[in-house]
């Protein structure tokens, strides 16, 4: 009965170990690989990876402390947030003064532009960066995915 | 049309090359100024009533540790009079200063602490305890009023000039420095939040953010996380480099401790 129980356990315990090794096994795998990108005459014309962005979710991205937060130094057509940085120039049709292939360049990697920006580097080659805490060690402030997304949202500031 | 579609953008980033270089160096040529003249009226008020200013709770538990004895029997008031009236206002003002015995800056809660085990031989103050933090509040508070005066050009020079250098480096994954938001962007909003010079005149401040009395080198350690970066300990070398320049860098400002910032 208790030898049953404690062979049991162990295989629950073997179980969870076995879950736990391949969740940390999918997380290593599966991290997102960093697409090289080409700058050219200020612009970055393909899509990183050949991703498709999402207006919807770039517009969230924008918002979230913890995404892009542009909204942290620029006016944006978001009514509904009441804080509004003015660090940056207003967005409010700025697809109307720059390309797809501009605005891209931007939210990758403004240092391209202008080496002395506050603008943070949304897909920076990690390996630029210093004492960054363990937690995101070695990843972009953005996925690639989340930086066509907030690309996608601009381009509809006409 | 071919022609105009070529220039403009390249004139643009030249003009916001310029802008930035040019916000930065106006920066660096304006005086300082408090964070109190960034505050909204009602978090003046605040810090300025007595009363309301909740930094006042970490003076009057400083004042109580002021004057307890310690294992030696003496208490800090035995040297520096009750509650402090032997203090020169003008000294406590000269912090961070160079400590020629020990061959290193002090912080003046380094001080506070030194003086708690050696002189009372208490158990020593752990680095920014609360203990540590109210002690040194109650000191520096004492100085409320008095100009910051950190003499920056004697042996304290080669420990300014690091600070100076870390307040120049990116950090973290956000990639920014010090000087990105305090010295190009000072008066602009972040989000809700207007960006102040980031001076150290204030500290330890009560904090609205978290609610609690805060330590410059908390602080520190706050914005740190902030930009996703690894902080230092406590203590480290590196923080009280950049003490020594934060507050040098804010000579000729008056002291507010407790201020009120969010
Ligand atoms: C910490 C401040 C900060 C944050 C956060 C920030 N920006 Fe910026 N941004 C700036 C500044 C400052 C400029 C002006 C140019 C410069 O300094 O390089 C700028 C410029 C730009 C420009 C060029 C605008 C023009 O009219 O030329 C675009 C586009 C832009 N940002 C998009 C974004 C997007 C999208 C995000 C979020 C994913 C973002 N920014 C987040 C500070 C910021
Ligand atoms: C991305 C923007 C940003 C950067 C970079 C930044 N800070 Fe700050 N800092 C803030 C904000 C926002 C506040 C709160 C508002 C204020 O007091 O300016 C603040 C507050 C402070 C204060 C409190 C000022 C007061 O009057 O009480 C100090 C001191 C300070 N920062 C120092 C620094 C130092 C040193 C660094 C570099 C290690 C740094 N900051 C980097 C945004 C920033």
């Amino acid at each position: 009965m208790s030898a049953s129980r404690s062979i049991q356990t162990i295989s629950k315990l073997a179980f969870i170990a076995a879950v736990f090794a391949v969740g940390s096994f999918i997380t290593t795998v599966q991290a997102d690989p960093y697409y090289t990108w080409q700058m050219e005459n200020f612009k970055i014309k393909k899509p990183l990876g050949g991703l498709k962005g999402n207006a919807e979710r770039g517009r969230q991205i924008s918002i979230a402390p913890d995404k892009g937060s542009c909204l942290n130094c620029h006016a944006m057509p978001i009514p509904e947030e009441p804080f509004h940085g003015n660090i940056g120039p207003s967005l409010i049709g700025v697809a109307s003064r720059l390309t797809e292939g501009e605005l891209r360049l931007r939210v990758v990697d403004e240092k391209q532009i202008n080496p002395e920006t506050v603008m943070p580097g949304y897909y920076r080659h990690p390996k630029h960066f210093t004492l960054v805490a363990e937690d995101y060690e070695g990843k972009t402030f953005l996925t690639a995915q989340e930086v066509e997304d907030v690309v996608a949202y601009l381009l509809t500031l006409k | 049309m071919n022609h105009t579609g070529m220039i403009n953008p390249f004139i643009k980033l030249i003009c916001t090359i310029l802008i930035t270089y040019w916000i930065g160096s106006a920066a660096y040529a304006q005086p300082p100024r408090s964070g109190y003249e960034f505050l909204t009226e009602s978090t003046r008020e605040m810090q300025d009533d007595e009363f309301a200013n909740p930094g006042m709770v970490a003076v009057e538990r400083g004042q109580k540790l002021f004057n307890t004895p310690g294992d030696s029997g003496k208490t800090c008031a035995t040297c520096h009079g009750e509650d402090g009236e032997k203090l020169n206002p003008k000294k406590i003002a000269q912090y961070p200063v160079f400590n020629r015995e020990f061959d290193e800056p002090f912080t003046l809660q380094k001080q506070t602490n030194l003086c708690w085990e050696d002189q009372l031989e208490n158990a020593p103050l752990i680095d920014d305890s609360v203990d540590a933090v109210a002690l040194e509040t109650f000191v520096r508070h004492q100085a409320k009023g008095e100009t910051v005066n950190v003499d920056i050009n004697g042996p304290l020079k080669p420990y300014y000039e690091a600070g100076k250098e870390l307040y120049n480096t990116r950090v973290g994954q956000l990639d920014v420095a010090c000087k990105h938001c305090h010295d190009y962007y000072a008066g602009k909003k972040s989000r809700g939040q207007v960006l102040s010079q980031g001076q150290s005149n204030g500290f330890p401040i009560y904090r609205l953010g978290t609610g609690r009395i805060t330590s410059l080198q908390r602080r520190l350690r706050e914005c740190f996380v902030s930009f996703r970066a690894t902080p230092f300990d406590f203590g480290a070398e590196e923080w009280i480099n950049l003490e020594v320049y934060l507050h040098g860098r804010g000579n000729g400002l008056k002291i507010e401790t407790p201020a009120v910032r969010y």
